[in-house]
């Protein structure tokens, strides 16, 4: 079995998915002949037709709109936003019908799509690329809001995401799209979308963490490690709804948490997850909550932008001012 | 001078105010005398409902409702051209349309009453339900017609929309679409001249709403939206031409809001009464009753016992919708996803539990 990047397994995913079910169909810009900017969709129209790998006006507006109306008459759409900081425009047609729409006709009209976005920062790219909204969907009722940190979960997730009948929001850390190569099986199986995944035991410290930043944790672990100190680290994988339980869990084991996410801090879903902990865990806590985050600011132009980013680190010394509490 | 392109919007109208027809040979429509029969008792009942739902906003019975006096003609026309599997993308006021289709009148009292069920409606399960976000409904309609077109079937998605809806993005995005995908679209402006108190003439500066089809490649076409022979004429050839494969269409359907934007609204603030005096001469009732009754179609007491039918009608909804007890507060929580997560299941037992022992 060959070894695939977390791209190439959104690509796997999208293949099996549209082979599988009729329904599914693929939209975007440059999703079709160009296999899209990243080259997510690359080969799938030439597989599947330019009526199931659509190429849209150049609008994230038509793309969003289209696709609600596509979901609410029985098709399943897998839209694709160029990159998370042109999801903008989109906004209206996720927040007031997407995610209302089965709400609103008490279950008579649902809206099974998708949209994926290339997320967050880290790769050079000009400006309005680089963003991480995730707290701005997490807040809106109905939506769901995924961030794969493998190439497993990308797929196992991604299909999940299209399987399931409600809208999700699916983010692409793209900063890690090629960062490694692993063994995913391509046998349509999906993942659960309402858990967190537990990707290194340990007892001192609980990192969470999401997305790109996922690297980074992992990597302040193995730093921790080799001074003694033992790190579990959480993937959240799923923003909303979130796996609460798993955190609680890890943290009344550890009695330290530091959560760690490229998003600005300020209402971030760290804070909410930070929150979860005062409200259920404040008696299992030793150390206060640490936030490892992107600072209230834009995210700087690229000179800049690694500064920003939370780094090893940063995470380290966050995990050591909780040890340093006993 | 090399001309790249050139265009022209074409305005039908066949019946005068009076009900006159203007010299034109008449389309077949005026001559279906059973068919135009029906959808004037469907006007005339429209009214009366409507009518009655500002009275019952009146009285505290309803919130905030959207009248439709006026627009009547345009929204019988956009109904009743459409077939059961096509699908209505209504803005919230384009009742006639509706109930041709099959919504019920207690359906629309339940929305503007404050109750989700209103839009869990009678009528076609598919049709989209009431769009409050202007204009958005358009490319809802555009995304139908792309799922027809996926799919090989021969049906047609219809949005409808205000002439202040033609200023917003979605508007110009699903015409675009519609043009780029050649999609079974027709996209409907109900040019009611008021955007709730911006008039059309500070909402564009085009000489036409339906010229902004042309943009996208559409059919369009400028009809009064008063006649509905002229605005059931446009439609049947819109949708006709969509479902054969011949590409969209904006149909501007000009037309005059004679009440206030919603109960909510109070047009004497930014318009004279002389010209919503002026404009209630050339309603769209009237003018088809004076040319049903000349063909001797209709009658004054056919009028009378229409009238009263209506009411009673009217009343037996009116009953129903008040008759509906609330919803249980579960319901806030119900639907909002197919499989309830964890968090919303323990914040819906936490709602329930208050309500124990409160009647």
């Amino acid at each position: 079995m060959a070894e695939i990047t977390l791209i190439e397994a959104v690509t796997q995913a999208l293949a099996w998915e549209l082979a599988h079910d009729e329904s599914v169909v693929v939209l975007g810009e440059d999703v079709g002949v160009n296999g899209g900017v990243f080259r997510a969709t690359v080969g799938l129209q030439e597989k599947f037709g330019p009526w199931r790998v659509i190429d849209t006006p150049l609008c994230e507006t038509s793309i969003a709109g289209l696709s609600v109306g596509m979901a609410a008459q029985g098709m399943k759409p897998v839209a694709e936003a160029q990159f998370e900081g042109f999801i903008y425009p989109m906004l209206e047609h996720l927040m007031c019908h997407a995610a209302r729409m089965r709400y609103r006709t008490r279950g008579r009209l649902s809206c099974p799509l998708v949209v994926r976005a290339p997320w967050g920062g880290g790769i050079r790219a000009p400006e309005h690329h680089s963003e991480a909204n995730e707290a701005l969907f997490a807040n809106v009722p109905g939506l769901r809001v995924v961030i794969p940190s493998s190439p497993a979960r990308a797929y196992g997730l991604l299909l999940a995401a299209i399987r399931d009948p409600d809208p999700v929001i699916f983010f692409e850390p793209k900063r890690i799209y090629r960062q490694y190569k692993e063994e995913v099986p391509d046998d349509g199986e999906a993942l659960p979308l309402d858990v967190c995944y537990v990707l290194r035991d340990g007892k001192d410290v609980t990192l969470v963490s999401w997305g790109a930043t996922i690297k980074e944790t992992l990597e302040a672990a193995d730093a921790l490690a080799a001074e003694g100190i033992s790190a579990e680290v959480i993937d959240v994988a799923t923003i909303k709804p979130l796996d609460f339980d798993t955190i609680h869990e890890s943290v009344t084991k550890t009695g330290r948490c530091v959560i760690v996410h490229e998003a600005p801090k300020n209402v971030g879903v760290g804070a909410e997850i930070a929150a979860r902990l005062a409200e259920h865990a404040m008696y299992d806590l030793v150390a206060p909550v640490e936030r490892v985050t992107g600072y209230d600011t834009h995210i700087p132009l690229f000179r800049l932008e690694m500064k920003y980013l939370p780094a090893v680190q940063r995470i380290v010394e966050a995990a050591k001012r909780t040890l340093a509490v006993s | 001078m090399t001309v790249a392109a050139s265009f022209e919007i074409e305005y039908r109208q066949y019946l005068d105010t009076d009900g006159h027809p203007m010299g034109k040979t008449l389309p077949a429509i005026a001559r279906d005398l059973d068919q135009l029969v029906q959808l004037y008792q469907l006007m005339s009942f429209t009214r009366i409902f409507d009518t009655k739902a500002i009275a019952l906003q009146r009285t505290g019975k309803l919130g905030t409702y959207a009248s439709c006096l006026g627009h009547e003609a345009a929204h019988a026309a956009i109904g009743s051209s459409m077939r059961p599997e096509d699908v209505l993308a209504p803005a919230y006021r384009e009742y006639a349309a509706q109930f041709w289709r099959g919504v019920k009148p207690r359906d629309v009292l339940m929305y503007w009453g404050g109750d989700e069920r209103g839009n869990d409606f009678s009528g076609p399960r598919h049709d989209f339900a009431w769009a409050v976000p202007i204009a958005t409904q358009c490319l809802h309609a555009a995304g139908a017609a792309l799922a027809f077109k996926v799919r090989g079937e021969p049906r047609v998605a219809v949005s409808v929309c205000g002439d202040g809806g033609t200023s917003k993005a979605d508007f110009y995005s699903a015409l675009n679409c519609g043009g780029a995908f050649q999609l079974p679209l027709v996209m409907v402006v109900v040019n009611n001249q008021w955007a709730i108190s911006v008039p059309r003439s500070k909402q564009t500066g085009a000489k036409t709403l339906a010229q902004k089809g042309l943009a996208g490649g559409l059919d369009c076409l400028q009809v009064d939206g008063n006649d509905l022979i002229a605005c059931r004429e446009a439609m049947d050839q819109a949708i006709e031409r969509a479902r054969n494969g011949g590409g969209g269409s904006v149909v501007e359907m000009v037309t005059y809001r004679l009440h206030d934007h919603t109960t909510a609204d109070d047009a004497r603030r930014y318009r004279d009464d002389a010209e919503v005096k002026e404009a209630w001469q050339r309603e769209p009732l009237g003018r088809l009753r004076a040319y049903l009754t000349r063909l001797g179609a209709w009658s004054d007491a056919r009028e009378e016992a229409w009238k009263s039918e209506c009411e009673g009608r009217v009343n037996e909804e009116v009953d129903a919708y008040l008759n509906t007890r609330a919803q249980p507060v579960e319901a806030m929580f119900d639907h909002l996803y197919a499989d309830m997560p964890l968090e919303i299941a323990q914040q819906r037992a936490l709602a329930v539990s208050r309500e124990v022992g409160r009647g």
